[in-house]
């Protein structure tokens, strides 16, 4: 197919993680977005805001260790015109899901929360810290735009996408080093997603590190003559529902891989606008409703499931499925 | 004191001229008609927190009647002080003053809790622009407040702001996230007011979760504090104007109340929390305690507010 030429072979680790992409970009925007302010829960070299500390430190507010008053705080900010970037981890988030229910969705605010570690991509602090559950906690919240960059390119193009946008957005960043997926070339909008590899047999729709992988598995499938298209759906919410009849419609079976619990993310999000338009058969990569554990991100992955193999033994499932319809 | 006289004086009393009152019988006769009002729109809503917005009526009365800078034709001016109240259960009395002060109808705000009213059991700023923020999670309107504050400080905007909290809400954990925040900042923009009636939802404070010693928790926060009467206007009055002049650290007026005060039979009951279902009769004989007249009575009971 035409795309083919195009499609990516992975840049390789750049050593910049998500967090770090998103910080440095927040930081060299912060003068052209005058009215951006950060809050931050004493973790800003965590979260990659200490750039945004440095650059601009008139505009960084300090709450402490107290996420709840930080999260509905940033709808005060927002309400007196400021666009105030709330960060901290993405488990932290957790705990102020119904601040950002009511002090900042309900009320339309234009905040923004940034949260970094998430998933299994945390590794070795282990699975107290490591969120699985924060894509379909705000995917559920009415209003709340949710986005999930797959490397350090996407995520700065996506930090200007966020500033630029008018509302309450979650996206997540990512602690470890990630793969480089995208060259200087590429671009970013909210509620798009990519073919990024094109293919004919399945469609491996992913986000976030796990874009990375499911090129991975494409090459792997490409050895045993399956053709896979990837999908980088980088906005969960809203989903972009035409490109995804499109590729039911093209491909006949979905693969959705997410560093998530396999309920109410990226695969259920996938699961709802195919149900009620293109039904095909859908397989799901991601943790299987359990929690996380210490260990290397990659030994992770490969421990529950969610490394390239476990999305080509997904895709190589699917696919039998589709013939035996 | 944007809110001059001529504003509380409200559409039926420019009809005739009247003595000119002082300004706190003006902020009397205002915080009664938030009760009346409290009243007639829960009973026609047939749920609702009457207690809890009965003991702050005077507080907002006072509050809106003098204190702030607040203009029903300029909500979204940014000079404006800010109003959040954080206790969102008490929204019939916020609808009230704000009817009072021409921010709303007072017909149409008597339509509480109904569908396509915009009037809902806790006030909502996408139905209600001037209501400032949405509110009815114990906490959050506390953080939004101090949100603003911090926000209009490093804006160099001289506009302060108020929010008010119940007594049961203290136990939010969130309120003292908020409180070690606001002194940490301080936020000298920033006046919390506490509707200290000693009731919540089930039972006495003492009972569910001891809030004593109340004033030494904020005083070790760090916050400027004042213990009062929420009932005397005149000491309110005072100590807005004490508290306005506190350099440095955020304030807190700690105003004792009576849960349901105006309406004998639910002072200091803890039943009438809420959300309750008023009979006629009683609503009859509240709004006949609050000095309404007969065909006030009927009015308020009977018109369509639709």
């Amino acid at each position: 197919m035409s795309m083919q030429a195009e499609a990516p072979t992975l840049i390789g680790s750049s050593g910049d993680s998500l967090r770090e992409a998103f910080g440095k970009a927040l930081s060299s925007l912060a003068d052209e977005f005058k009215n951006v302010v950060v809050l931050d829960a004493d973790i800003a070299g965590g979260t990659g805001v200490h750039h945004f500390r440095k650059s601009h430190p008139d505009r960084f507010l300090q709450f402490g260790i107290a996420e709840q008053n930080m999260m509905a705080a940033a709808g005060g900010l927002a309400a007196v015109g400021l666009q105030p970037i709330v960060t901290t981890f993405a488990v932290f988030c957790l705990r102020a899901v119904e601040q950002a229910r009511l002090s900042l969705a309900y009320t339309r605010r234009n905040a923004k929360i940034v949260a970094s570690h998430p998933g299994l991509d945390v590794g070795p602090d282990g699975g107290s810290a490591q969120a699985l559950e924060d894509l379909a906690a705000f995917r559920a919240i009415p209003g709340m735009t949710v986005i999930s960059p797959a490397d350090p390119v996407e995520t700065a193009l996506a930090t200007r996408a966020i500033l630029e946008f008018d509302g309450p957005v979650y996206m997540r960043t990512g602690r470890s080093p990630a793969k480089r997926v995208f060259g200087d070339d590429h671009t970013f909008e909210i509620g798009k997603g990519k073919i990024i590899r094109d293919g004919k047999d399945v469609t491996i729709v992913a986000c976030g590190v796990e874009v990375a992988r499911a090129v991975e598995a494409a090459s792997i499938l490409s050895e045993s003559g399956i053709n896979a298209r990837v999908v980088n759906m980088a906005t969960i919410k809203p989903i972009d529902t035409a490109l995804l009849k499109r590729c039911a419609k093209e491909t006949g079976a979905i693969v959705t891989a997410e560093d998530h619990n396999i309920h109410g993310g990226l695969g259920g999000a996938v699961a709802e606008a195919l149900a009620q338009t293109r039904p095909c058969p859908i397989e799901f990569v991601g943790v299987r409703d359990t929690f996380g554990a210490s260990g290397e991100p990659e030994e992770l992955a490969t421990a529950f499931g969610i490394d390239a193999r476990g999305i080509v033994d997904a895709a190589k499932k699917v696919i039998a499925r589709k013939k035996k319809n | 004191m944007a809110i001059t006289l001529r504003s509380i004086q409200g559409d039926a009393d420019k009809a005739q001229p009247k003595p000119v009152r002082d300004l706190e019988s003006e902020l009397a006769h205002a915080a009664r008609f938030v009760r009346q009002h409290v009243i007639a729109s829960i009973y026609r809503a047939t749920s609702g927190h009457p207690g809890g917005s009965l003991s702050c009526a005077d507080l907002l009365a006072t509050l809106l009647g003098a204190e702030m800078n607040v203009w029903p034709n300029a909500i979204n001016d940014p000079a404006r002080d800010r109003f959040v109240l954080s206790k969102g259960h008490a929204a019939p009395a916020l609808y009230a003053i704000g009817a009072y002060h021409g921010f709303c109808d007072r017909k149409q705000s008597l339509n509480l809790r109904k569908l396509n009213s915009p009037y809902q059991g806790h006030p909502h700023i996408g139905d209600l622009p001037w209501v400032e923020t949405s509110t009815g999670s114990l906490g959050q309107g506390f953080s939004v407040a101090l949100g603003m504050a911090m926000g209009l400080k490093l804006q160099r905007n001289p506009a302060r702001v108020y929010t008010l909290l119940g007594d049961g809400e203290l136990q939010e954990g969130e309120i003292w996230e908020g409180a070690m925040c606001a002194a940490h900042h301080k936020l000298e923009n920033f006046c919390a007011i506490v509707d200290y009636n000693k009731l919540q939802s089930d039972a006495r404070n003492d009972v569910i979760m001891r809030l004593e010693p109340l004033a030494a928790k904020w005083r070790a926060f760090d916050w400027a504090v004042a213990e009062i009467d929420g009932h005397n206007i005149h000491e309110i009055l005072a100590t807005f104007r004490r508290v306005g002049a506190t350099h440095g650290r955020p304030s807190v007026i700690i105003a004792h109340t009576v849960k349901g005060k105006g309406v004998p039979y639910m002072e200091n009951i803890p039943a009438w929390h809420g959300s309750v279902k008023l009979t006629r009769e009683q609503a009859e004989d509240a709004l006949h305690a609050l000095g309404a007249n007969h065909k006030e009575i009927k009015d308020y009971l009977d018109v369509d507010a639709s």
